[in-house]
This record gives C-alpha cells, structure tokens and sequence, in this order.
C-alpha cells in the first residue's frame, strides 16, 4: 500500500509540479485570465465529478454479488426525489458554469480593447495599443509594424504593459496564431482579418506558432516573441530598420514561396499599402483587389464585361474621385459631365519590375 | 520523400491524365518507402496465405453463398463487426508509428517518419478509426442486436442492409489501396480548405478521401433509414415506444441522427470533390469562395456524428448495467428523455470546434453554453446507471469491468470537454494536446470501452458460447491502464502549451511525457492482442464454455428469448410483449418454448447484387482518383444498370414451410435438453 | 408489473403479422435526406449567391421566360402525373401508362430547355468556375437536373415493369414512391425558381 501511495505520488509529481505548464502560469494579463477560468470551470465541476466517482467505486465494492449483508431490491427502478437530484444537481453546476461563460467570453473577446493591464493595473486610455500585423506564410510568420515602418520573420516583440493589437491574415491556408504566454489563439485565413488584443506583463523570451495544422512545413512554423521595456524595444526596433531591404511587393511575391524553418530576417523598409494589399489578395498586380471586388458585387456584379476584363474595376476607388467605380458600373446616374474610367487606373505603387508591368495586361 | 515534390505538398499524381491509364504509373508504388514496402509485401503475403487457405479448405462457396451474398441481419451484423477489427489493426497501427515517432522526435531525434509521411498517417489514423473502425463497430451491434430485441425476423430492407453493408466495406478498400497506390490526404481527418483544395493538395490523397468516404456515406445513410423503418414498422405486437429496450431506443435515436446529418456530409465533400475535379470557388481563396463554409458544413455533420457513435454505446450499458445487477433499470424514463435531449442537442453545438475563429463572443457564449447543456443529460444518464447499481447484486464479469472502466474513466473526458466548451479556456487548449486527450478519452473511454462491453456481453448470442474471461480481463486492465497512460501526459502537454499533429519538436523538455504516452499505446496493443487472444482461446475452448440456454447471464431483453445462436428466422413465432424487460417477464411469468404449432415464415432471399454494385462502386471511385475516365464512366453505368436490372427480380422473398421450422425447433430444444 | 401476468401460450402471436408500408416510410425518409441536400446547398447559395468575384449577376444572365417555361413543364408534369396515380387506382393499365407517357415528355422537355440554358451561359463564358456565384447556380440546379434525370429513367423503368407485370402491388409502391419523388422534384424547383432565379434576378 505504502509502495502504491508512493507510486501515485510520483505519477502526479510531472501534473502538480507545474512551473513548465504555460497555459496556467503565462506572463500575459489575457493569458492569466484564461489561465484561471480553466481552474474555477475545473473545481465547480469536480464538485459533482468527485461524488459521481467515488459512488461508482462503493456502489461497485458494496453491491458486488459476494456481499451478501447488502441490501437488494430488483424491482425498485424508480424514485422522484432521486430523479429531481440526477437533473437538478447538473443543471445547477451549469447555470452556474454559463453564468461564468458569458462573462468571461465577453471580457476575454479577443477583438475587444483590453479592460485593464494585469490585476493590479488599470489601463490607460491614453496609451494605444502597438498596432502589429500578421501574415501567416508557408511556413513562417510575417510581422508589419505599421507605426515603424518595418517588418520582421519569425520574430516578433512587444513592450511589456503597452496593449498590442494584432490583425492577422493569411497568404494561403488556415493557421492559428499562438503565444501561449501572451493569450489565446486566433485563425489566420487568407482573405480575412482577424483581430487579437493582448498584453506581456514579465519581460522574456517566449514561444509562438501556428496551433493549426498547414502542411509539410507546419512543425518548424515558429516564432520567438520577446516581451521587452520601452528602451530595448526601441533598440530591437532600430536593429530591425538597420536592415536595408525593402519589403516591397516583388520581396513579398518571393518571400510567399513556400519554405521550411526560415531563419529570422529583418526588413528596414515596408511597401506603404502592402498589409492591405495582401489582405485582400491582390499583391500581384493582374489581380483585382478583394475590396473592389466586393464593392462591385454589391452593386449589381460587373455584367459579362467582368468575365473577361476583371481589371477594368481595379483601383478605380480613390480619395480623390470616390464615385468612379459606382458610376462605371451605373452609368445612368453620372452627372452629365463625369468622364467615366473606362480603362484601368494607371499603377498606384512603383513600378519596381517589368513583372507587374507584363501581368497588368491579363 | 520523393514524393513532398517542389513545394513540399502531396504532388502525387498530379500530372497530367493518360486516356487509358489515368495518372496511374510505375511512380505510384511506395518503393521509395522502406516502412510502406515493408508493410506492403506483408499484407500482400499475408493476402496470399488467407487466400490460399481459403481456396485449400475450399471456403469459396461457403463465404459467398452463407455470407457474402446473406441478407440476414444477423451475418451482415457479424461482417460489420470483422470488418472493424480489422481496420482497428490498421487504425492502431499508425496510431503507434505516431506515439512512436513522437516519442523519438521530442528525445532530439529526427524520428523516422517525414513530415510529409507523418500527416498521412494522423490523416489516415482519424478517418479509419472514426469511419471504418467506430462506425462499423456500433453499425453492426445495431443491425444484430436491435431486431432481436424488438423480435422481428430481419431489417425492414434486407437487400439494402448488404448493400450499405459492401459500400462501407467499399470505402475502406479505397483507404486501404491509398497506403499503396500513390498516397493518402495529409489535410488532417476533416480536410480543411483551402489546404485539402486543388492549389495546395495538388496529389490523390485527398481524391482517395473524398470518394473513400462518399461511397461509405452513401451506405451509411441508407443503413440509417433501413433501422428506423426497422423500429418503427416492426416491433413485436404490444411493443409501444416505451416499452422498448434502452438500446433500441438509442438506435432509433442515433440513427435519426444518421439520416439528419449524413446528407449534409454528403453535399460538403461532393462541394469539396466539385472544387477539386471541375474547378468551382466553393471553398477556394478566390473569385467569391469561402473556405468558413465548408468548416461550419463539415461540423453540423461533424458534431453529431460523436453521438452518433456514444449513443448506442450508451445503449449498450443501459442493458449490460442493469442485467450484471440483476436490477431493473433506475429511471427508463429518464434515460429515454436523456437520449431525446441529447438527439436534439448535438444538432446547434457545432461553432465549438472553432471559437477560434473569430465569431464574436455572443455567438461563441451561444454555443459554448448549448455544448455543456448536453452535459446535463448526460450526467443524469450517468446517475441512473449509478442508481441501477445501487441495492443490486452486481456480478462483476467482463462486461461489467468495461462498465466500471468507462463510467470512472467517461467523467474524466465529460469534464475536460465542458472545460473545452468555455470559449476563453478553449483559446488556450484549442487544437492542443489538451484537446487530443480530451476527445479520445471520451471516444476510448467511452465508445470503445463500451464497444468490448457489448462484445463480451452479445458474443455467446451470436456464437453459442461465451468469451474466455480471463483474457477478457487481460485486455481490459491492459486497455484501461495503457490509456491512461497514453493520454494522461497529452493532458499534461496539451497544458504546457504543445499543439497537435507535430512531427518535429524545438527542445527535448516533453520527451518523458511522450515517452510515458509511448509506453502507453504498447500497453493498449497488448490490451488488443489479448482480445484476439481472447477469441482464439474460446473458439478452441468453445465445448466447455458453450451457452444451451440462450440466456448465460440471465438478462432482461427478448434477444435471449431465443437460442444462441438463433436461428436465421430468429424466432418461430413473434413474440408478444407486455413489459419493459419483455424477457425478464416471461422468465418470471414461467415461460415455456412452444413444441408445436408453428406456422410458415416469410423471410427474403439472399441475393449478390450488393456484392457487385459495391465492386463496381470501389472501381469507380479508384477509376475516379486516377482520372481514368472510360473506366469510372463504365462501371457508373455498370452499376446503375445493374441496380436497375435488380429491380426486376420480383422474387425476392419465399415461406419457409412448417416443416423446417418444426424441424429446426426439435433440434434447438434437443440441444437444450441434452445440457 | 401492473400488468396481469398473461398465460404462457400468450406469449406469442398465433396469426403472422403482415408487414408493409415500410417501403413509404424508408422513401419518405430518404426524401428528406435528399432535402437536406438540397437544404445544404440552398444555404451554401445563400452565403455565396451574391459573390458573383466582378462577373454577371443573374440580372446579366437569366431569361426569366425560359425558366417559366420549363417551371410550367415542370409543374404540368406533376399534375398529369398525378393523374397517372388515379388511373393506377382505377386499375386502369392504359390510361396509366398513357398519362405516365406524358409525365415523361414534360420532363424530358425540361430537361432539354435546362441544357440549353447550360450550353448557353457556357458559351457565354458564365462557366462554374468563373465566380462563387456560379458556382453555386451550377452546382444548385444541376444536382436538381440530375434528380429530373434520375427520375426519367426510373419512369421509364417502370413503364417496362408495368407492362411485364401489370399493376400489382410491388409496382403500385414503386408507382407511389416515384410519385413522391416526383412531386418532391417539383418542390424542390418552386424553391429553386423563386430564390435563385426569381430573387436572383429581381433583387
């Protein structure tokens, strides 16, 4: 008995030693947050799995067929009161459990501001969040800082208790963007956006990577992301804009071919309008923007003249002549003296290769 | 790999197609692969001895005419459960290539299987095991076991019974030909787009998928509505719905679920195969697709299937429990409501296995709190098991050892599963390892827990003897403790942040967990082994464990009314039916079988029509993989026509004159009084 | 245990119950697995119905007056179809088969106008792979053209079997389920005339 107690305890050393497991003791205020709702789910729910288990152990050991002193009645398969119980403790603990659901999903969503910095920290309005961009590649992480003009692989920092706001999009299938020290995931999917408040309360040197399977690449789809005070976040980023390459649309083209376990690189310079560019699919130049797309679908489609010519509708929507597009495609409601595009906009973005100029025409 | 191709994504047989030969080439064969060659010339040996030792021993004639071509509920319900068993070895066997490379990759090692071999294998060990391991298993215990406890003579559609039965055994064919014919999916079980699209699985992996589990769908919901018509329309006179056995009420039930949510599998891969073969925008990145779609199709059929597979097995226990406990069953009722509850529920949980996704936290609270209102149910389910124990005279044989095992082990997964349906919780443990323990604790500690309950437990109707116990009880200890072991670490890891379907790792500080999760699933093999073991041992033993009652454990429900085996009309004349626990009844009520007054028997003719349009089915959908168009055109056709040429066979059922049965009966009651 | 305990023999019927029916509860049920399928799809235009990526829109392609046409082919079929199922209660071989003949007709004409339409919006370049929307329209129309289809044959199947067999009482629930399906087709079209065309075009 003794050899077995000693067992036990060796065998839930790993399980309650805990300074390994992340997920419960991450260094990101969100993180925390998740981290303890799994401990409060657990324990209101043990306090009906515990009797449920311990029952079935004396129920077993009491009713077996060799205890003769145990009471018996084969035709007793019914009692009120004992069903009221079965249902009603259940249902309690989940009224209980959904209560805490809702609020918690709504304060955890993850496209919401953050309601505060750590427990002990208010947020301050004053602050806004470090915008950072994610592009999910095969098999690599993009990073976009918008504000700095620079962009990185496989690495990525934050400035520990300054909100960062993620936006996330993908160049080809689905994966899940991960940092189990900073908060939950989100999907990165190619043609949408999605969005990812987050925190680093500890400054260190975390993991991150794709949590949704992607291809032959997936597992060496990493990232280091490093949690840093305002003056070696200022250093890493002037490391990072040191680099003298630009990622404009052509690095970017390059950068999308598919490769296994990139090495971190560095981008001192990022192409303006790349981020949207890539979100709505339209990197390379003889393809229609996404948004333009849509815009077009939702007012009528592009007739068959679309079928052929989808290049027509591209980049006809600008600050100067907002209505181009709609008068295009609604000729009948231009004033009389409009001038209607009837060819495509002229390039928008250098034109830094003759590849973009070939692809324009098709 | 010489297959990973330029861009390291499945490129076999991407090429263009050969009119006559498709894409098919020498290329396809897995000589590249010493593992796949190996495992290759095994299968084929062993093929070769089972077929010469068929053709020595003359079986031929045998297997066709008494199995192949029966439309006895009985025979079809057996051929489901060998079909399992043998796809569980293929199942099982990558799930250790799996433990066991992890085991090797987290120790610094390169392991041994490439990433692009690796994905293939988690991809091939989900489909079959979910599929062509799970499915066929409760498949089969509902087509023996749920005509006999309603005592009626067969399914309402015998010949559809075989031909859903040979169109399952179709689509493991096709599964079984991927691990040798070029390659499999390496998408993961469900094949997400835009990865399982045309663009980036360009090779048959995913075309052996999708026509794999097409043709087996097809059966599955035929099967589905055969079932149900079976229950409604042919249950023993004074059998109202509730008066029903627990495990044929589950079967209506899960089989409703079948017919509701198969279809929609049905349409999501023929959207899928659509985007693939003619070059629609379903699911694709661009022109208008949206890849969200198919992830929410997928999961409306997705989610019930998981009770599509435990409610029988619940079943199963509601008649193991109370029959080792010598108890009626607490709560009827109440468990019957509790399988309606969880019928309708499955239905609006699906958004659960993607918070991740981005939906918003009204949505995602939405279906987070549906998914743990099941557990309400199912808890009550629970309880009334626990009170069936409760001042019962519990007999502690191999079927109940299951029932303890599933019952201590099920609470376990049932908790981390409502832990999984908090949506901030399952922003952390999502698509973790967390998560992977999570569902196979409850598909093994349930669903296969109660799978070799069910077996130990009908085996001595369906063969005349029972199981040899003490092997039962060496699989089962291996079982419970080979589980634990292999999946109380992925816990663990799962909470130290690893993700799943990893094939290479960073740093070595997981190793002793994934070794621990290795020892496991060995200890899980032995638990297999000795349940083969188990029926080798009986089968030579069968004299001194033959069962001449009919009923060895002194059970409730008619299908121990009859003999074991029963005889292929399984009753001489209907049953009448008073109770609930009609068997239990008529044992207290004294009981004798009737010596005379028989009456002739309608019953359907056997018939290989099942046999062919499934044949034809398989080499249509290996034609279709490989673009071989004349051949999947000719065997479209082929098949049609012979389904329509079935039809006009009009005899197709006959009497079986008094005699016989009169004959039958006077030998079954001599067996019976010789004990 | 309310029940009074019954004698031994009355355990068992002594007079076989005649099974039947089933066949048109398993058609039934498989009618609506078939709806589910077409639920599916119906829900799938629904998300991408408008995604036409820049392309025509149904306003660009759809000849509304075509699509009545073959709507009313489709509808009279079900109508003389029906009238076939009077006959085939009147026992009236003849004037079933003839109304069986018609049936057919009007569904092969639909048929004929809905390939037509195909080949014509092919030409057009509107193929299904030109935009989500298309698709969609393809996929939606052609699984119901492919059910019309399926239903021809069987029709003509049947017609065979009448005549080998006469009416009988398997041919009679064959007879029954095809009208079922039939009229299940019709259905299912109103649906796809109305939210695919009719919105399509309208909206």
């Amino acid at each position: 008995m003794r050899t077995l107690r000693i067992l036990f305890l060796a065998l839930l050393l790993p399980i309650l030693g805990g300074c390994e497991m992340v997920v419960l003791r991450p260094a990101g205020d969100v993180a925390v947050q998740q981290g303890q709702l799994i401990v409060y789910a657990t324990v209101l729910m043990l306090i009906v799995i515990v009797p449920v288990m311990a029952l079935t152990v004396f129920f077993a050991m009491h009713y077996r067929e060799s205890n003769q002193n145990a009471s018996y009645a084969p035709d007793w398969d019914h009692s009120i009161s004992l069903e009221i119980v079965v249902w009603s403790v259940p249902l309690a603990i989940i009224i209980c459990l959904a209560g805490l659901t809702w609020v918690a999903t709504h304060r955890l969503e993850p496209y919401n501001d953050l309601r505060r910095i750590s427990e002990v920290q208010e947020i301050d309005r004053n602050v806004t969040p470090m915008q950072i961009q994610v592009v999910a590649l095969d098999w690599k992480w993009l990073f976009i800082y918008p504000e700095y003009g620079v962009a990185s692989i496989n690495e990525v920092a934050g400035i520990v208790d300054r909100p960062i706001e993620f936006t996330l999009t993908s160049e080809t299938v689905m994966n899940s963007f991960y940092i189990p020290a900073l908060a939950g995931q989100i999907y990165a999917m190619a043609g949408m956006q999605t969005e990812l408040n987050a925190v680093i309360n500890e400054p260190g040197d975390y993991e991150g990577f794709s949590a949704n399977y992607s291809g032959n690449g997936f597992s060496q789809m990493r990232f280091r992301f490093h949690g840093l005070s305002q003056t070696d976040f200022d250093a890493w980023i002037s490391k990072v804009g040191a680099d003298t390459r630009q990622l404009d649309r052509l690095a970017y083209i390059d950068l999308a071919i598919p490769t296994v376990g990139h090495e971190v690189e560095h981008y001192g310079a990022v192409e303006s309008d790349l981020w949207d560019r890539i979100v709505n699919r339209c990197v390379d130049r003889g393809t229609l923007c996404a948004d333009d797309m849509m815009m077009v679908d939702a007012l009528g489609g592009g007739g068959l003249a679309g079928l052929t010519d989808r290049w027509r509708f591209a980049d006809l929507c600008t600050v100067d002549d907002p209505r181009a597009l709609y008068y295009l495609l609604r000729p009948e409601l231009a004033p009389a003296n409009t001038t209607i595009a009837a060819s495509p906009a002229s390039p928008v973005t250098p034109a830094s290769s003759a590849l973009f100029d070939d692809e324009a025409g098709d | 790999m010489a297959s990973t191709g330029e861009l390291g994504r499945g490129t076999m047989g991407a090429a263009d197609a050969h009119p006559l030969w498709g894409k098919l080439s020498w290329d396809v064969f897995p000589f590249y692969d010493p593992i796949l060659l190996g495992t290759f010339v095994a299968v084929v040996v062993l093929g070769l001895v089972v077929f010469a030792a068929v053709t020595r021993y003359k079986l031929w004639g045998y297997l066709w005419h008494e199995w192949f071509t029966s439309v006895d509920h009985k025979k079809i319900g057996i051929m489901y459960m060998v079909l399992a068993v043998v796809m569980l070895l293929r199942g099982f066997a990558d799930a250790l290539l799996m433990r066991g490379h992890q085991a090797l990759a987290s120790a610094g090692y390169v392991g041994y299987l490439p990433a692009y071999h690796y994905d293939q294998v988690f991809t091939a060990h989900g489909v079959i095991m979910i599929f062509f391991v799970a499915m066929p298993f409760i498949t089969g215990f509902m087509n023996y076991i749920m005509p006999l406890q309603i005592g009626a003579r067969d399914v309402a559609f015998p010949f559809l019974n075989n031909l859903s039965f040979w169109l399952t055994v179709s689509g493991a064919i096709l599964i079984m030909f991927s691990l040798f014919v070029g390659e499999f999916a390496a998408t993961g079980w469900l094949a997400y787009p835009p990865l399982s699209g045309l663009n980036f699985s360009p090779g048959v992996g995913m075309d052996y998928y999708l026509w794999s589990l097409n043709i087996a769908g097809i059966g599955t919901t035929l099967s589905g509505i055969n079932l149900i018509v079976t229950i409604v329309k042919m249950r023993a006179p004074g059998m109202t719905y509730m008066k029903m056995p627990v495990f044929t009420w589950t079967t209506l039930c899960t089989n409703v679920l079948i017919v509701a949510t198969f279809p929609v599998l049905t349409a999501t891969l023929a959207l899928l195969t659509a985007d693939r073969y003619i070059g629609t925008n379903f699911f694709t990145n661009d022109l208008g697709g949206n890849a969200m779609m198919y992830v929410n199709l997928i999961w409306i059929w997705g989610h019930p299937e998981v009770y599509i597979l435990t409610l029988p097995i619940f079943g199963i226990f509601s008649e193991v429990v109370p029959t080792f406990s010598g108890k009626r069953l607490f709560g009827y009722t109440s468990m019957v409501y509790a399988t309606c509850v969880i019928m309708i529920l499955s239905y609006i949980v699906w958004l659960h296995h993607f918070f991740t996704m981005g939906a918003g936290a009204d949505v995602n609270s939405f279906f987070g709190i549906t998914t743990m209102i099941i557990s309400i149910p199912t808890g009550a389910k629970l309880f009334n098991w626990l009170f069936t124990m409760y001042k019962g005279r519990i007999r502690f044989e191999v079927p109940m050892l299951w029932v303890i095992g599933f019952m201590l082990t099920f609470v376990i997964g049932g908790m981390t599963g409502v832990l999984l349906a908090v949506p901030p919780a399952d922003y952390v443990l999502h698509n973790s390892l967390f998560l992977v323990a999570h569902f196979h604790n409850v598909i093994i500690g349930g669903v296969v827990f109660g799978i070799f309950a069910g077996i130990n437990f009908w085996w001595p109707k369906a063969f005349g003897f029972k199981l040899d116990p003490f092997w039962g009880k060496v699989s089962f200890w291996n079982w419970l403790i080979g589980f634990y072991l292999a999946f109380m670490p992925l816990y663990v890891l799962g909470l130290m942040g690893v993700t799943r379907r990893l094939s290479q790792f960073e740093d070595t500080v997981y190793s002793a967990y994934f070794f621990m999760a290795a020892i496991g699933s060995l200890l899980v093999a032995f638990g297999i082994a000795a349940f083969i073991i188990q029926i080798v041992v009986s089968i030579r033993n069968k004299e001194a464990l033959r069962d001449t009652t009919g009923d060895p454990w002194n059970a409730r429900t008619l299908e121990w009314s009859t003999t074991s085996p029963p005889p292929y009309y399984n009753f001489a004349l209907t049953p009448k039916v008073y109770q609930l626990d009609a068997w239990a009844h008529m044992k207290a009520s004294g009981y004798v079988p009737p010596k005379a007054g028989f009456r002739k028997i309608h019953m359907p003719r056997y018939t290989a029509s099942g046999v062919v349009i499934a044949a034809l089915a398989t080499m249509m959908g290996f034609a279709l993989v490989w673009h071989i168009w004349w051949l999947s055109v000719s065997t479209f056709v082929g098949a049609i026509a012979y389904a329509i040429a079935h039809t006009f066979n009009y005899d197709q059922d006959y009497y079986v004159p008094v005699q016989e049965v009169a004959d039958i009966e006077q030998g079954r009651a001599q067996v019976g009084a010789a004990s | 245990m309310t029940d009074t305990t019954p004698d031994t023999a009355d355990f068992h019927v002594v007079e076989e119950e005649h099974h039947d029916g089933g066949s048109m509860l398993g058609f039934w049920l498989y009618l609506m697995s078939d709806c589910l399928i077409f639920g599916i799809l119906f829900a799938v235009h629904a998300v991408v119905g408008q995604r036409y990526a820049a392309g025509p829109s149904p306003a660009d392609l759809f000849e509304i007056d075509m699509i009545l046409v073959s709507t009313f082919m489709l509808l009279f079929s079900s109508i003389t179809f029906g009238f076939a199922v009077l006959k085939m209660y009147e026992k009236n071989i003849r004037g079933m088969t003839g109304w069986l003949l018609v049936t057919l007709v009007f569904g092969l004409a639909f048929l004929v106008l809905e390939i037509m339409e195909f080949s014509h919006l092919w030409h057009l370049g509107a193929t299904p792979m030109a935009s989500a929307f298309l698709s969609s329209f393809y996929f939606l129309v052609g699984t119901h053209g492919l059910h019309v289809t399926a239903g021809c044959i069987w029709l003509c199947v049947l017609l065979a079997q009448v005549r080998l067999h006469g009416i009988n009482d398997a041919n009679k629930t064959r007879i029954l389920c095809l009208s079922l399906f039939w009229h299940f087709l019709d259905l299912i079209w109103i649906g796809v005339f109305s939210f695919v065309y009719l919105a399509g075009v309208l909206l």
